[in-house]
């Protein structure tokens, strides 16, 4: 090997790496661009939404029942609506699913029903919304004849969202730790003393937190709600669990069918309030975690 | 005391069985009112046909215009996700330094929680106008726009799952990678994806799933027409669409018409099922692998 | 301590138990999204007016309607056509009576899309022949619907089969009620329908009167020529004058809604109605129908004050080029 040889090798060398780290920094760049853009498609669709819907915003839009006339029209009925409907989703979901949790985790670990009703749940949780309206349609609304009430539309919506508590609430109950349960085996307490007094306080923020981002699912939910037939006309608030009932997304979805670009308006501001409640929901998640997590650790 | 416990089991138990419950109950359900649409339809019609008027006064069953509008929206939304969301999680795992990771994540996280309503909204009323003046014989109703809109949507839950497939890499082999004087891009390219594959599948297989199943989008603006093409530009129909509108007239229980929708549901339920269940396989053999 | 274990029992009772539904006074409305602009505007005013009221408007279209009024679900159906004899058949089954009252005029537009620049008119023959049973899958672009229009595709945007419209519209231009093409967007919603014709090029749709004159400036209505002579000659555009007049033929008809005898019973809904019959003939106009003579609402107030059962349109379905004078003379005889 003489020494011209080498240096030509090494210059090549020299040319190969200035390449691959431009190119490494075209990479990145792109990636960089790639990211970027899809924050800005996200925050595009928040802009439009936010450009038609704001000059809508009022007391008055929030307070009002609906109206054919798209500048007097209110959302109140819908608001009332899913409110209700959560509430009463909550009051389903929440005990069902935390007891399902409670059950696979703290009883049921070992035995094959309890391996069988986990797989269970991890597929039911990617099952399409729709397919829970059919299932809402055939068994609320026809087989118990519950109609297209608050109650059918609230059943539905909360098994559709009782995976995702289960899921959430064994995540919670798997971070308290192993020593506290037997802290409290070795004072003498049973199985449920154990989980009452001890195991569920101390996961009660985090399971909090997963029932919150279950109902800030269900209450953006559309399709289900539209399969077991909510109203497309409903100037009243609903008083009980038979009370036939809109919620946003139907009020939404209702607007943005109609042609007129005044109601294109009023269905972008009725977007904005439903953004602004799951954002809150959200939020409350959140700071629920953060604050859960750094009492643990002081 | 002891009796009391056991109440307590049982009771929390029954809590349990209610998710089995609801499987059986989609099963059932499914099974049973589409039992009954093929004692009145032949399934070699429903599966090959090319027509579907099920309503109309000379019905045709034949389902594949529907399946193949879901193709369709969920090809375009597939081709929008997928390299943005796997060049934004290359980026995201290999290249951001944490506390841009600990930002850009959670905003991605919430803004693919924004109901579907609202996206439908943005497809119908701001997508399609922009692209009108460029492509000027996309009609108002088109499988583009939704597609492109779903696309957006499911982005960040491509990202999302890839990302973690490719955090989860052992940093050894990344070493490995630079010691062997790799750059980052031939370390992400050659090592991590590789690496992570079976995770990225089976990322990209749940979102899929989540394209076929998405209602509401199609439902606002893809159109309520069910043609066998895949011209992006004309009204079409998906199998999630067909349900919603049928199920905005009356559905009478036991009408064939109330049949049609449990039928196509059925489909639609096989099809995602399926996949979630093909994206669990993959990731749990992927799991052992670095166990 | 049982506490949770109990609420958990709890719901499981509230989702299988209960009992049915409690008995309310309010009026549930279904049917027609033809005639939803009106009932929708009275429900309205009522409302305003009677703030204890519940008043609820669904859009199942025609047939889905009466479905659920001879089910004993609804009060009130609205319809866009007459009711059919299969569904007096199932109302008669399910002992549900009821008296019909015309309420307004409609005629139903054809329309394209305004930068649509071949279409000047059409004839019932072209429209058939677009929208006949045979034309499916092979009348698909304009070219073949008259020659000279451009080679392009042809986007059919037009009620459901649940709707009174599309029964009417096959019946006045097929020729048989419920006969179609079945490839074209359908929806129950003319709203829809409305969203989907203003905004493609290559549209050709028809709804409602009321949804054209809402939309008029985003849509193109089509003159229609119906080859005859004696009721006004050549293409006739749609108009609230030549429906009332009775030249645009022959896609003018009644617009009605039918009351259940035992919900009638409710002073609630006798206000609703009178509210209706006092008030509806502003609001008619105001949604862009055509309102009945003040002279014929007294009689359709009788009508429904006499409790007149059944249909006067005989075996039921779909007529066309009724007059409503000729309709309540028919029922009082």
């Amino acid at each position: 090997m003489t020494a011209g040889t080498t240096a030509a090798d090494s210059a090549a060398t020299d040319r190969g790496n200035v390449r691959r780290r431009v190119l490494d920094r075209l990479f990145q760049l792109v990636g960089l661009i790639v990211l970027a853009a899809a924050l800005l498609a996200l925050g595009t669709l928040l802009y439009s939404v936010l450009r038609d819907g704001m000059g809508r915003l009022s007391w008055d839009f929030l307070t009002s029942y609906t109206s054919r006339h798209a500048s007097e029209a209110g959302i109140l009925p819908a608001l009332a609506g899913s409110v209700f409907i959560v509430v009463l989703t909550a009051a389903m979901a929440v005990p069902l699913g935390v007891g399902a949790a409670i059950y696979l985790e703290e009883y049921g670990t070992q035995s094959r029903m309890a391996r069988l009703i986990e797989l269970n749940i991890a597929n039911l949780a990617a099952v399409p919304s729709i397919i829970y309206g059919l299932l809402g349609l055939a068994v609320f609304v026809r087989a118990l004849a519950f109609g297209g009430s608050i109650l059918a539309g609230a059943a539905t919506l909360a098994l559709l969202v009782l995976p995702v508590v289960i899921l959430s609430t064994r995540e919670a109950l798997r971070t308290v730790p192993l020593s506290l349960r037997e802290a409290s085996y070795a004072l003498g307490a049973t199985r449920w003393q154990t989980i009452r007094h001890q195991v569920l306080p101390v996961a009660a923020p985090g399971i909090l937190t997963g029932v919150i981002l279950a109902l800030s699912r269900a209450i953006g939910e559309t399709a289900p709600v539209i399969t077991i037939g909510a109203l497309t006309y409903v100037p009243f608030l609903p008083d009980s669990v038979w009370s036939p009932f809109t919620v946003l997304p139907i009020q939404i979805f209702n607007w943005v069918s109609r042609p007129q670009p005044e109601f294109a308006r009023n269905a972008a501001a009725a977007s904005l309030v439903l953004l602004a409640l799951l954002l809150s929901m959200n939020a409350a998640a959140i700071w629920l975690r953060d604050r859960y997590q750094t009492r643990r650790r002081s | 005391m002891r009796r009391h416990e056991r109440l307590i089991e049982f009771a929390l138990f029954l809590c349990g069985l209610v998710s089995v419950g609801t499987t059986v109950g989609i099963v059932v359900v499914l099974t049973a009112e589409t039992a009954a649409f093929f004692r009145e339809v032949p399934v070699v019609e429903f599966l090959t046909g090319t027509q579907w008027t099920p309503l109309f006064a000379n019905p045709r069953f034949g389902v594949w215009p529907l399946v193949l509008g879901t193709l369709l929206v969920s090809g375009i939304a597939m081709a929008v996700a997928l390299p943005f969301g796997l060049m934004s999680a290359i980026y995201l795992s290999e290249y951001a330094s944490p506390p841009v990771r600990r930002v850009v994540k959670p905003v991605l996280e919430v803004l693919a929680g924004v109901p579907t309503v609202v996206y439908g909204y943005f497809a119908l009323l701001f997508v399609t106008p922009i692209l009108q003046p460029v492509i000027p014989s996309l009609a108002g109703f088109n499988a583009l726009s939704p597609g492109i809109v779903m696309g957006i949507m499911i982005l960040p839950l491509v990202s999302s799952l890839s990302e973690d497939a490719m955090r989860s890499v052992p940093d050894g082999l990344r070493e490995g990678a630079y010691a062997l004087g790799a750059t980052r891009m031939q370390t992400a390219l050659t090592v991590v994806v590789p690496a992570a594959f079976s995770g990225i599948t089976a990322a990209s297989i749940l979102a899929v799933s989540r394209a076929i199943g998405e209602t509401m989008i199609v439902a606002i603006a893809a159109g309520q027409q069910p043609r066998a093409t895949l011209d992006p530009r004309v009204p079409i129909e998906t199998m999630t669409a067909y349900i919603v509108q049928v199920s905005l007239g009356d559905t009478p229980a036991g009408t064939l018409e109330y049949r049609t929708i449990f039928a196509v549901g059925s489909l639609l339920f096989l099809g995602t099922f399926g996949l979630n269940l093909a994206s669990t396989w993959i990731r749990e053999r992927f799991r052992e692998v670095y166990r | 301590m049982m506490s949770r274990v109990l609420s958990c029992a709890g719901a499981l009772a509230l989702a299988v138990s209960c009992g049915s539904p409690p008995d309310t006074t309010s009026i549930r409305i279904d049917g027609s999204s033809t005639v939803y602009p009106i009932t929708e505007a009275v429900a309205e005013e009522f409302q305003g007016a009677h703030p204890g009221a519940r008043v609820t408007v669904r859009v199942s279209g025609t047939g889905g309607g009466f479905s659920r009024f001879c089910r004993g679900e609804t009060d009130i159906s609205n319809a866009s056509r007459p009711i059919k004899t299969s569904e007096i058949e199932a109302c008669r089954s399910a002992g549900i009576t009821f008296t019909e009252l015309p309420i307004a005029y409609d005629g139903l537009v054809v329309a394209v899309h305004p930068d649509n620049t071949w279409v000047d008119h059409l004839t019932v023959e072209e429209l058939r022949r677009i929208w006949a049973p045979d034309a499916q899958g092979r009348i698909t672009r304009w070219s073949q619907v008259r020659a000279g229009w451009p080679d392009r595709e042809m986007h059919l945007f037009g009620p459901g089969v649940d709707s009174g419209t599309y029964d009417y519209f096959t019946e006045a231009i097929v020729g048989r009620e419920g006969a179609s093409r079945g490839d074209f967007t359908s929806s129950e919603d003319d709203n829809v329908l409305v969203q989907g014709v203003a905004t493609d090029e290559l549209a050709l749709g028809f709804f409602g009167i009321a949804y054209y004159t809402q939309n008029a400036s985003r849509l193109k209505a089509v003159p229609i020529d119906d080859g005859r002579d004696d009721n006004g000659a050549g293409p006739i555009a749609p108009g609230l004058e030549t429906t009332k007049n009775g030249t645009y033929q022959p896609l003018s008809r009644p617009l009605l809604i039918y009351v259940s005898h035992r919900s009638a019973e409710h002073p609630g809904l006798q206000a609703f109605i009178d509210f209706l019959l006092t008030r509806g003939p502003s609001l008619i106009q105001e949604v862009g129908y055509v309102p009945l003579e003040d002279e014929t609402y007294r009689l359709v107030k009788a009508h429904f004050d006499r409790r007149v059962p059944g249909t006067a349109f005989g075996n039921g379905g779909s007529q066309v080029g009724v007059t409503i004078d000729e309709l309540l003379a028919r029922a009082r005889d």
